[in-house]
């Protein structure tokens, strides 16, 4: 709602941007206290050669680039949604000719000067995109074949991820299925998501013929219990033997097909450190690791899960202070600038700053779901949705990582991370949702 | 709005704060759970790196240094920095190839990491060290030498007093509780083992940070937890270094053991046991390897015969005896007996050397002839004392308590680790021997010294300090003085302590000690006078038995002497056996003498120099002994061959073949001459 005497702040989530802003400065922070190397100061950070420099360089840009958003017309999102989807998605299949191997990902373009990674700005693309489609005139989203062409919408450039070795980056693409859950595809989907996801762990966790007992032996006794009901309703008998089948189908064979198949060993291997246990690779495939980490320098198994374990862990209740934690400051946790950031907090901080943490971007998750609801258009509803469901997962499995129960995954930690085309992605995310807000009343199209 | 939808907003605001709250959860087991972490993290960046001080040195009663330090120097290499090295020069020097280059870098890597220094050589030969020191500018940095203090002997004696410092292993770590550390250094045994907390001072420790690489980058915590290093204290002790050398080569080719020992103090001034070692042979890098090879040898070269060796001391106990029945008033010193060149009191006759009349006449005289059948009669009186009740059980009980205060059967508590205590029998023995039926006659032997009965040499000699003192001793040790002693050092509190063992007035201690001064003045040990000074002794000869083969045998006697001097005013007593060397008189007596006249004298003459050649010469060492000992002798010469072998084939494949074959020659060599400088 824009009146004759124009004024920016007019409409906008000051609560928003002031954890934005707190985040982003303890961000830079914490990649400072990481790699300051006593050099002189001043020079350090006008010199943008150091890390903390180049990030704070990308927030001033984010600055700017929140201004223009927030003075730019809402109706222009939705007017060139589509357009940038497409952009998008002709930028990530410029990727593979143009692609140059850095730390063994094949996901950056690199330009004189900078460089981007397509994947990570094509977020804000399909978020705009979905909302696009979710709010057009004719969306009947009760409907299996809009559920499907919005599910392809995603899944499409996740694919590429995949295809570009960037598999936690794909991963990111399935949280757009909480926006789609909030506006009508049903509550099955992620019942059988859940399930799924519990079934993956059990199998890594148990020995897989006590698993087979344990679901035969509840199939069996689920058909006990309704054993009375089959006579009336034949079709649940035969559901809930299908169910067993699929399940163990799945715990069986399935996931040691996609273990051994699909995933690279280093996956897996980082899959099993998760629960905890040693995955034995095959010699063969053994040799494959050693040359990918001669390649790439991430280390396999759960070597960077271990150092930031014990550096999180080292930081007790009340932290080292700033700059005091031996182990980011002497670079223990590989990564420690980029996906593992949250080490600095835990070691520096302890477990007070790390709630503290947490808290503001629960705040934040829930601050945008309040934005989120009290949007007329449904264009702006599912927009919110979407950011926070990507907000979420990426704080929610970049966290996790770093204190050893989510597998990892290299995604970084929004706002947080260093990383330009990262913070730059998340700010414009964040300011769009805000110029949406902003104009709440609209029905934007 | 839909129901349904509100519902919806609230199971994704649920499920994202319970994923929080998931996050949260973990964060509480991981940071507040355990100090584990903590450790884990100080392990990662915090180094602890110990500073070793100087070990004390240890001095003779003269003030020579018999222990010092010296310096010997290891090759360093830190592995990241050997882009460029000039690989065939310093292959060239250290006299490996290339391929055995490679393989130590790796293995240094592998042990230490690429960013720390590893030991590449340890103790470098003079040759090598000296030409190294020359081009070590260009090797370096990836190369640089380390100083490293070790233990020096300029007498190469008293192996077996001093012992030997070595790496702590897991066992004692554990025994210690940890005080010590992986890659310390501490005294194994000997002198080294008792005082080794005087010795090794007190240990400095600085934390300094390290990164992932290891690379030290600062001191942690600006040094509040560092500690600094203080030196070991030194040690002032009784040996005279020079009677210890004369000592050593004495026992030369011979099993056996000489203990002399200043009654006056109880201050040790030789302890040898034959065969010795050069001691510097435990130093350096040699030490694991000569080590095994002593441990194989039948000779058994490592084992102090001094305080572990024990033997049926035969006529040298005989004073002691007598010492027991004054003091019991079983007899007067006028007592005598008729003997007739055997001892009929008991069924089996126990023979005498002599036959002849009054040759047992009374104490004195009975001692100069060491009459066995004198010795064995007053054994059963003491025995059969009608004083104590209970027959020959309590009077027994009675005799090895003398036997025990005089030392004999117990340990005496000398200031070396393991010294082994002996044996007298106890009455529960021969109860069970011989089913609670026994008499004096059963053991009348333990009279002249043979029979349930063995000392160490150590204890002979100190029985020698109480006769000279008439009744008292010191317990032996070697150690007079530690320097700047406080209260706090209670180690030497034992040997300030006096042993009254009998209340036998000085008068007839005066006749025991005549009679042992018949026995060098016209009795079996003439051998042992020295010009000028009054001696008393006793010799002994010591019938054994070994198994050989499995089958008991009778062995050759051993050869005892023990002897005080001067009699009037002991300074000295000396113990001395010879195993399986026959008559006392023949080789411990001479012993005893020369040992005797170095320490009184300070010198020896050149006719005396002439008789120490002469027994320095002479190899006394039982056939089946040798005969194992020439096999891994052998077995030895042969293995160097082989290494040899090895060597000059190793080099045969390098391009400068005769340059290298020189180095590796010379390297066997140098090694060599310290394998035949083994056994002295």
């Amino acid at each position: 709602m824009r009146n004759s005497s124009f004024n920016i702040s007019m409409g906008v989530d000051w609560g928003v941007v002031i954890v934005y802003t707190i985040l982003v400065i303890t961000g830079i922070a914490s990649i400072f206290a990481t790699t300051y190397r006593n050099e002189d100061l001043l020079k350090g950070f006008l010199s943008f050669n150091t890390d903390y420099s180049r990030q704070l360089l990308y927030f001033f840009i984010c600055i700017i680039l929140a201004v223009f958003i927030l003075l730019t017309d809402s109706k222009f999102f939705t007017a060139t949604a589509n357009i940038f989807y497409i952009i998008g998605i002709i930028l990530m299949l410029l990727v593979f000719p143009f692609h140059t191997d850095i730390k063994g990902t094949k996901s950056i373009i690199r330009l004189p000067g900078f460089q981007f990674q397509p994947a990570e700005l094509c977020k804000l693309f399909v978020n705009l995109a979905l909302a696009k489609y979710l709010s057009s005139l004719d969306m009947d989203f009760k409907k299996l074949r809009s559920q499907v062409l919005a599910s392809l919408f995603i899944l499409g450039p996740a694919v590429l991820a995949v295809l570009q070795s960037e598999t936690g980056l794909a991963l990111v693409y399935l949280s757009f299925f909480l926006v789609m859950y909030r506006e009508g595809m049903s509550s099955t989907v992620l019942w059988i998501g859940f399930s799924l996801a519990f079934l993956v762990i059990l199998t890594l966790l148990l020995d897989p013929d006590l698993l087979a007992i344990m679901l035969t032996a509840m199939a069996g006794i689920l058909i006990f219990i309704l054993r009375r009901q089959f006579r009336r309703n034949r079709s649940l008998l035969f559901f809930i033997i299908g169910v067993w089948a699929i399940f163990v189908g799945i715990q069986r064979f399935a996931i040691p097909y996609f273990f051994e198949k699909v995933l690279k060993p280093y996956q897996v291997q980082r899959i099993y450190a998760t629960v905890g246990k040693d995955f034995e690779v095959d010699p063969e495939l053994m040799k494959e690791v050693e040359i990918r980490k001669m390649n790439d320098k991430r280390k396999a198994g759960n070597y960077n899960v271990k150092q930031s374990k014990i550096a999180i862990g080292s930081g007790g209740l009340f932290g080292k202070g700033l700059m005091q934690g031996t182990q980011t400051r002497y670079d223990f946790v590989p990564e420690q600038r980029t996906d593992f950031i949250f080490c600095t907090i835990g070691e520096s901080y302890g477990f007070l700053g790390s709630i503290v943490l947490l808290g503001l971007y629960l705040f934040l998750l829930f601050r945008i779901i309040n934005i989120a609801e009290r949007q007329r258009s449904t264009f702006s509803r599912a927009y919110a949705y979407g950011v926070a469901s990507v907000f979420f997962f990426h704080v929610f499995v970049n966290i996790g990582m770093t204190i050893g129960i989510v597998p990892v995954i290299g995604i970084p930690l929004p706002f947080m991370s260093f990383g330009g085309t990262a913070l730059i992605t998340y700010t414009i995310m964040l300011f769009i949702l805000l110029r949406l807000d902003a104009d709440r009343q609209m029905i934007l199209r | 709005m839909p129901a349904i939808y509100q519902s919806r907003q609230n199971v994704i605001r649920i499920i994202i704060a319970t994923s929080f709250l998931i996050l949260a959860v973990r964060l509480i087991f991981l940071q507040l759970g355990s100090s584990r972490y903590d450790l884990l993290a100080m392990d990662n960046a915090v180094s602890k790196s110990i500073i070793y001080p100087e070990r004390g040195i240890i001095f003779d009663r003269n003030g020579k240094s018999i222990l010092e330090n010296t310096k010997t120097y290891d090759l360093m290499v830190q592995p990241n920095l050997l882009r460029g090295l000039d690989t065939a020069g310093i292959c060239q020097i250290l006299g490996i190839n290339k391929q055995a280059f490679h393989e130590r870098v790796i293995a240094a890597i592998i042990r230490n990491g690429r960013y720390r220094p590893t030991v590449f050589e340890q103790s470098l030969n003079t040759e090598t060290f000296v030409k190294l020191q020359e081009n070590i500018f260009r090797f370096e940095p990836g190369f640089f030498l380390q100083e490293r203090p070790i233990r020096s002997y300029p007498f190469k004696a008293a192996a077996h007093i001093l012992g030997y410092v070595g790496e702590v292993d897991s066992n004692i770590l554990r025994r210690t509780n940890y005080f010590y550390q992986m890659g310390d250094y501490m005294g194994l045994s000997g002198l080294e083992r008792f005082y080794e907390p005087i010795l090794m001072g007190k240990r400095g420790v600085r934390f300094q940070v390290k990164d992932n690489k290891n690379r030290i980058v600062g001191r942690y915590e600006e040094g509040k937890f560092d500690s600094l290093a203080k030196a070991g204290r030194n040690l002032r002790t009784h040996i005279d270094i020079d009677v210890q050398v004369l000592a050593e080569r004495l026992l030369k080719n011979k099993l056996g053991a000489i203990v002399a020992i200043d009654p006056q103090t109880g201050g040790i001034i030789a302890m040898a046991s034959g065969p010795t070692y050069d001691p510097n042979l435990l130093t350096g890098s040699l030490r694991k390897n000569n080590f095994s090879w002593m441990l194989r040898d039948t000779a058994r070269p490592l084992f102090n015969r001094a305080i572990k060796g024990q033997y049926p001391p035969g006529s040298t106990i005989k004073p002691m005896g007598a010492l027991i029945a004054l003091d019991e008033k079983v007899i007067t010193p006028d007592f005598g007996i008729s003997c007739n060149g055997a001892y009929y009191g008991c069924r089996r006759p126990i023979k005498c050397t002599h036959s002849y009349a009054g040759h047992a006449g009374n104490l004195r005289v009975a001692l100069a002839n060491s009459c066995n059948s004198y010795f064995s009669h007053i054994y059963r009186l003491a025995i059969d004392n009608p004083r104590i009740p209970g027959g020959a059980d309590k009077g027994y009980v009675r005799w090895k308590e003398y036997m025990n205060s005089f030392g004999m059967g117990v340990k005496l508590g000398v200031d070396l680790p393991s010294e082994d205590k002996g044996m007298i029998a106890d009455t529960g023995f021969y109860n069970r021997l011989y089913n609670n039926n026994w008499s004096s006659c059963t053991n009348v032997f333990l009279g002249i010294g043979q029979g349930e009965m063995t000392a160490t040499p150590l204890q002979m000699a100190n029985l020698m300090c109480i006769i000279a003192n008439k009744g008292y001793y010191y317990t032996p040790h070697f150690v007079k003085d530690i320097d700047g002693a406080t209260t706090a050092d209670t180690l030497l509190n034992p040997y300030k302590k006096r042993h009254q063992v009998t209340s036998i007035p000085d008068t007839i201690y005066r006749i025991v000690q005549l009679g042992m001064q018949d026995v060098i003045e016209t009795g079996t040990g003439r051998i042992a006078r020295i010009n000028g000074v009054s001696v008393a002794g006793k010799t002994g000869t010591a019938e054994n038995y070994g198994i050989i083969y499995g089958r008991r045998q009778k062995l050759d006697d051993h050869s005892w002497f023990v002897c005080f001097a001067p009699v009037e005013n002991p300074k000295i007593a000396v113990a001395v056996i010879v195993e399986n060397g026959g008559f006392g008189a023949t080789w411990a007596g001479p012993m005893a003498g020369l040992i005797m006249e170095q320490y009184l004298k300070d010198s020896l003459s050149v006719t005396r120099l002439k008789e120490v050649e002469r027994i320095e010469q002479e190899e006394i060492i039982i056939p089946v002994v040798k005969q194992k000992r020439n096999r891994l002798d052998s077995l030895r010469r042969e293995r160097m061959k082989r290494v040899i072998m090895r060597a000059t084939a190793i080099s045969g494949n390098s391009k400068d073949r005769e340059q290298q074959g020189k180095i590796s020659f010379n390297h066997l060599v140098a090694i060599k001459s310290e394998y035949e400088e083994q056994f002295i």
